[in-house]
C-alpha cells in the first residue's frame, strides 16, 4: 500500500512547484551598448529603417520621459531600477526570407514551449506572429487573412507597408506623455504586433503572438496596435513564456486598442514571464501600460488575462467608454506565490451615454505573494444610464501572503448605477478535506478549488487559451460533463 | 470489517475519546449515540482521517489494515465514506465534476477504467433516484446555496455513487424534516448490504425509527458505556442521557 506523510500540507506544496519553463537559447544577438540617450533612440530608428515622423515622435516621447519620475504609489517593492544599465536593443542577426531561414535553435524553443508554428496551427485555428527578442522572425497566414483586408503583422512591418494607418493611430489611446514606462516604451520600442481589421469583417481566427524575453538585460519595450474598424470583430491572444535568468529584467509593453462603430475588441492573455526564484532573485518586472478606446457607438473591447508570472506585475488594462452604448470589461485572475508582487486592476472609463462596464477580478495569492487589486470606475458628467458592475474576489493560500484591494469610485452624474462586491476567503482545510474523505489527492483538491475560484474569468478565455491557463495553475479543468 | 481497540484520541491537547472498543462486522449497522459533547463526532472524524484530531493510543483496523498509517484520501478509496454533518461548500466546482473526478480516484486505486462522462452521467442518474435528489443540483457548485436537507441527500448520493464498504453517516438527520429524513434513511437503507457496514452517529433516536441498527453503544464522555439492541434505543428515548452519564460519572469518580 501507498504511505504518505499524512500531515504534508497540500497548499504549500502546491505553492511551492518550480517555474516549468526555465532555459535559454543560445542565439547570437546584436545588441548596443547599455544606456539611453538620444543616440540611442535614432540609432534603434535607424536600424529599423524608421520614417523621419516617427523618430521625431519617439525623440518627443524621450525628451518627455527625461522630464518624468518613476511611479511609486503602486503596492510594490523592488531595488531602484538603472535605466542607463539596460540595453535597449538587441535583434538576431540573420535576415530572414521564410520560416526554412528561421534559426534551428529557435524553432526548438518553440518547440520546447509547445508552441505551434506551422500547420499545426491551421488545425488549431491560430496564426502566430512571433516575437523573438526584438524582432519578429516569423509570421504566418497573413496571405490568408489579407484576402480578407485583415493586416497582421508586426509593428516594424507595419511601419513600412502601412504607415498612414500607423502614423493615424499610434499613440491616440496612450499618448507617450500618458506615464513614466509608456513614455519610456515610446521612445525605445522594438517591435511588437500590428492587427487592422477593416469595416464589416469578422476575424475567422484567434490572432496570437506569443512573446518571449531571451538576451540577458535587454529590456523588452513591446507596441501593440490594434484597430477595428465599424463591425469588425477580432480575438487576439498573448500568452508568454520566458527562460530562466538570474537578474532582473524590464518589461514596459504599450497595448493600444481601438474600436469604431459596433466593432468588438477581444483581447486575451496568459501572462507566465519568469517570477524569479523561492527568494525572489531575478524575475520580470513587467510594467504594462494597455488600454482600450470604444470610439463609436455600441463598441466593446473586453480584457481578460490570466497573470501567473512575473517578480511584480504592474498593469492595468483600461476601457475608455466614449461611444454612446459601448461596453468595456475585464476579467483577470492574479495568482502570486513566492516573493511575487502583483499590483492590477482595470479603469472603466463612462464618457458616452448608455455606457456599459463589468470587472470580475480572482487574485491568488501563496506563498509570500502579495496581490494588490486596484480599480477605477470614472462616470463623467454626460455619461447619463452608465452601468458598472465589479466584484473583486481574493483567495489566500497559506498564512503568509496578502490580499489587497484598492476600488476607486467617482461617478459625476446622478444617472448612473454603480456596483461594487468584494470577497477574500482562505482555502479551507475543510474544504481539502472534504476532497480528500472522497479520495480525490490533496494537490488535484487544491487545484479545483482555484479553478472553481476562477471560473468566470476561465470561461471568458478561448478554449484553446483556457487548457493552457488552467495548466498554468497546475491544475486540470472541470469537464465539460452535463 | 471494522476494529476499534482502546482508542484515545485528542484535538489540540485535549482528549475527547477515552478509550473507545467497537467491533462492527460485515453488513452490520451500528448506532452511536450519545449527549452533546460527548464524542461522537470525533469519532467520525477520527475514522476518516482528520488531520486535526490526534490518535494518542489504541488502534484501529479496517480489514485488518492498521487506519491510522493511512491518509486520509486512502481511507477513502480503500471504501470509507464519512457523511458530513457539515457538508462543505466549493464555490465554482461543479457536483458532477467534483463527484466524477472523486469515482474516478476511486476507481484507479482499484484497478478499475475510468469512466467518461456518459458512463459517469448514467450512474449519476441512476443512484440519484435513491433519494429523490433534484438533477439540476448536479450541474450546480458543490453544496453551494443548497439547503440543509439537499446537502444531507447530497452526500447520500455521493455515497451512491462511491459505493462504500464502511460508511459512517455524521448526524446525518440532523436539520432534516421528517419528509426529507424519511427519503434519506430509505436511501440508506437500500445501499445495506451484506458487505457494507454502515455507522451511524446520531444524537436522537428518531432515525434508527427508519434505519434499524443492529447494535446500539452510547458514548458518554469519551467512552462507550453502555451496547445493545434497537431496543436501547428506546429506552434513551424514554429516559435521556442523564441517567447513564450519572453511572458514568459514579465509575469514574
Amino acid at each position: 500500500m501507498e504511505r504518505r506523510d499524512v500531515n504534508a500540507d497540500p497548499v504549500q506544496e502546491f505553492a511551492s512547484r518550480d517555474y516549468q519553463y526555465g532555459f535559454v537559447t543560445e542565439i547570437e544577438s546584436e545588441t548596443v551598448a547599455p544606456g539611453l540617450d538620444e543616440s540611442v533612440v535614432r540609432l534603434i530608428s535607424e536600424k529599423k529603417g524608421e520614417p523621419a515622423w516617427l523618430l521625431e515622435w519617439r525623440l518627443k516621447a524621450l525628451r518627455h520621459w527625461l522630464t518624468m519620475k518613476e511611479p511609486t504609489w503602486a503596492n510594490v517593492h523592488y531595488p531602484p531600477i538603472d535605466y542607463q544599465a539596460i540595453r535597449y536593443y538587441s535583434a538576431p542577426k540573420q535576415k530572414l526570407g521564410s520560416l526554412d531561414e528561421v534559426d534551428p535553435e529557435l524553432l526548438a524553443t518553440y518547440e520546447k514551449l509547445g508552441i505551434p508554428l506551422r500547420e499545426r496551427e491551421i488545425l488549431a485555428g491560430v496564426a502566430v506572429d512571433a516575437v523573438f527578442d526584438s524582432v519578429s522572425v516569423a509570421t504566418t497566414f497573413k496571405a490568408k487573412l489579407a484576402e480578407m483586408g485583415i493586416l497582421f503583422c508586426s509593428f516594424s512591418e507595419a511601419v513600412r507597408e502601412h504607415p498612414e494607418l500607423v502614423r493615424k493611430w499610434l499613440g491616440s489611446v496612450v499618448p507617450h506623455t500618458d506615464n513614466f514606462f509608456a513614455a519610456l516604451n515610446s521612445a525605445v520600442f522594438t517591435d511588437g504586433s500590428f492587427c487592422y481589421v477593416p469595416k464589416g469583417v469578422r476575424c475567422p481566427m484567434e490572432l496570437s503572438t506569443y512573446f518571449r524575453i531571451n538576451a540577458a538585460q535587454t529590456g523588452q519595450f513591446e507596441r501593440t496596435l490594434i484597430v477595428a474598424e465599424p463591425g469588425a470583430y477580432v480575438s487576439y491572444l498573448e500568452g508568454c513564456t520566458a527562460p530562466m535568468r538570474d537578474e532582473n529584467q524590464l518589461h514596459a509593453a504599450v497595448v493600444e486598442l481601438v474600436a469604431l462603430d459596433d466593432a468588438t475588441i477581444k483581447y486575451s492573455t496568459v501572462q507566465n514571464w519568469y517570477p524569479g526564484d523561492k527568494e525572489g532573485r531575478g524575475g520580470i518586472y513587467n510594467f504594462v501600460t494597455k488600454r482600450g478606446l470604444c470610439k463609436g457607438r455600441n463598441a466593446k473591447i473586453s480584457w481578460t488575462q490570466v497573470e501567473t508570472g512575473s517578480a511584480i506585475t504592474w498593469k492595468y488594462p483600461s476601457c475608455i467608454l466614449q461611444g454612446d452604448g459601448s461596453v468595456g470589461e475585464f476579467y483577470s485572475v492574479a495568482l502570486t506565490n513566492h516573493r511575487q508582487q502583483a499590483d492590477t486592476g482595470t479603469k472603466m472609463i463612462h464618457v458616452g451615454k448608455n455606457t456599459r462596464s463589468t470587472i470580475v477580478s480572482k487574485g491568488i495569492s501563496a506563498g509570500h505573494g502579495q496581490n494588490t487589486y486596484r480599480g477605477a470606475v470614472k462616470v463623467l458628467k454626460g455619461a447619463k444610464g452608465a452601468r458598472n458592475y465589479s466584484q473583486c474576489d481574493s483567495m489566500l493560500l497559506g498564512d503568509k501572503c496578502g490580499a489587497h484591494t484598492f476600488p476607486y469610485i467617482d461617478v459625476a452624474t446622478p444617472e448612473a448605477t454603480v456596483e461594487h462586491e468584494a470577497s477574500t476567503s482562505k482555502i479551507g482545510e475543510d474544504q481539502i478535506f472534504y476532497c480528500k474523505q472522497r479520495g480525490i489527492s490533496a494537490e488535484d483538491a487544491v487545484g479545483m478549488i482555484v479553478n472553481g475560484f476562477c471560473k468566470e474569468v476561465f470561461r471568458e478565455l478561448p478554449m484553446e487559451f483556457a487548457v493552457e491557463a488552467q495548466k498554468l495553475l497546475g491544475v486540470s479543468l472541470e469537464g465539460s460533463v452535463g | 470489517m471494522l476494529e476499534i481497540k482502546n482508542l484515545h484520541a485528542s484535538v489540540n491537547g485535549v482528549e475527547i475519546l477515552k478509550g473507545i472498543d467497537l467491533t462492527v462486522k460485515a453488513g452490520e449497522v451500528h448506532a452511536i449515540m450519545g449527549p452533546n459533547g460527548s464524542g461522537k463526532s470525533t469519532l467520525a472524524q477520527v475514522l476518516a482521517g482528520r488531520e486535526t484530531y490526534e490518535v494518542t493510543a489504541g488502534s484501529i483496523l479496517y480489514d485488518g489494515k492498521d487506519l491510522t498509517e493511512m491518509a486520509p484520501e486512502e481511507r477513502a478509496r480503500e471504501g470509507i465514506f464519512l457523511a458530513f454533518q457539515y457538508p462543505v461548500e466549493i464555490p465554482g466546482v461543479s457536483n458532477l465534476y467534483f463527484l466524477k473526478a472523486a469515482l474516478n480516484a476511486v476507481r484507479k486505486h482499484r484497478d478499475l477504467p475510468e469512466l467518461d462522462a456518459m458512463d459517469f452521467m448514467k450512474l449519476a442518474r441512476e443512484r440519484m433516484r435513491l433519494v429523490e435528489m433534484d438533477e439540476a443540483l448536479l450541474t450546480r457548485p458543490v453544496n453551494e446555496g443548497f439547503s440543509g436537507g439537499e446537502k444531507k441527500r447530497n452526500e447520500i448520493f455521493q455515497m451512491a455513487v462511491l459505493d462504500p464498504r464502511l460508511a459512517v453517516l455524521d448526524e446525518t438527520d440532523s436539520g432534516l424534516d421528517i419528509d426529507a429524513l424519511r427519503i434519506v434513511a430509505e436511501g440508506v437503507n437500500k445501499l445495506r448490504s451484506p458487505e457494507r457496514s454502515v455507522v451511524v452517529v446520531t444524537h436522537y433516536q428518531r432515525l434508527l425509527n427508519y434505519i434499524i441498527p443492529d447494535v446500539v453503544h452510547v458514548l458518554v464522555d469519551g467512552r462507550i458505556v453502555r451496547s445493545g439492541d434497537k431496543l436501547l434505543a428506546l429506552e434513551l428515548e424514554e429516559k435521556g442521557y442523564g441517567w447513564l452519564e450519572a453511572q458514568a460519572a459514579g465509575k469514574t469518580a
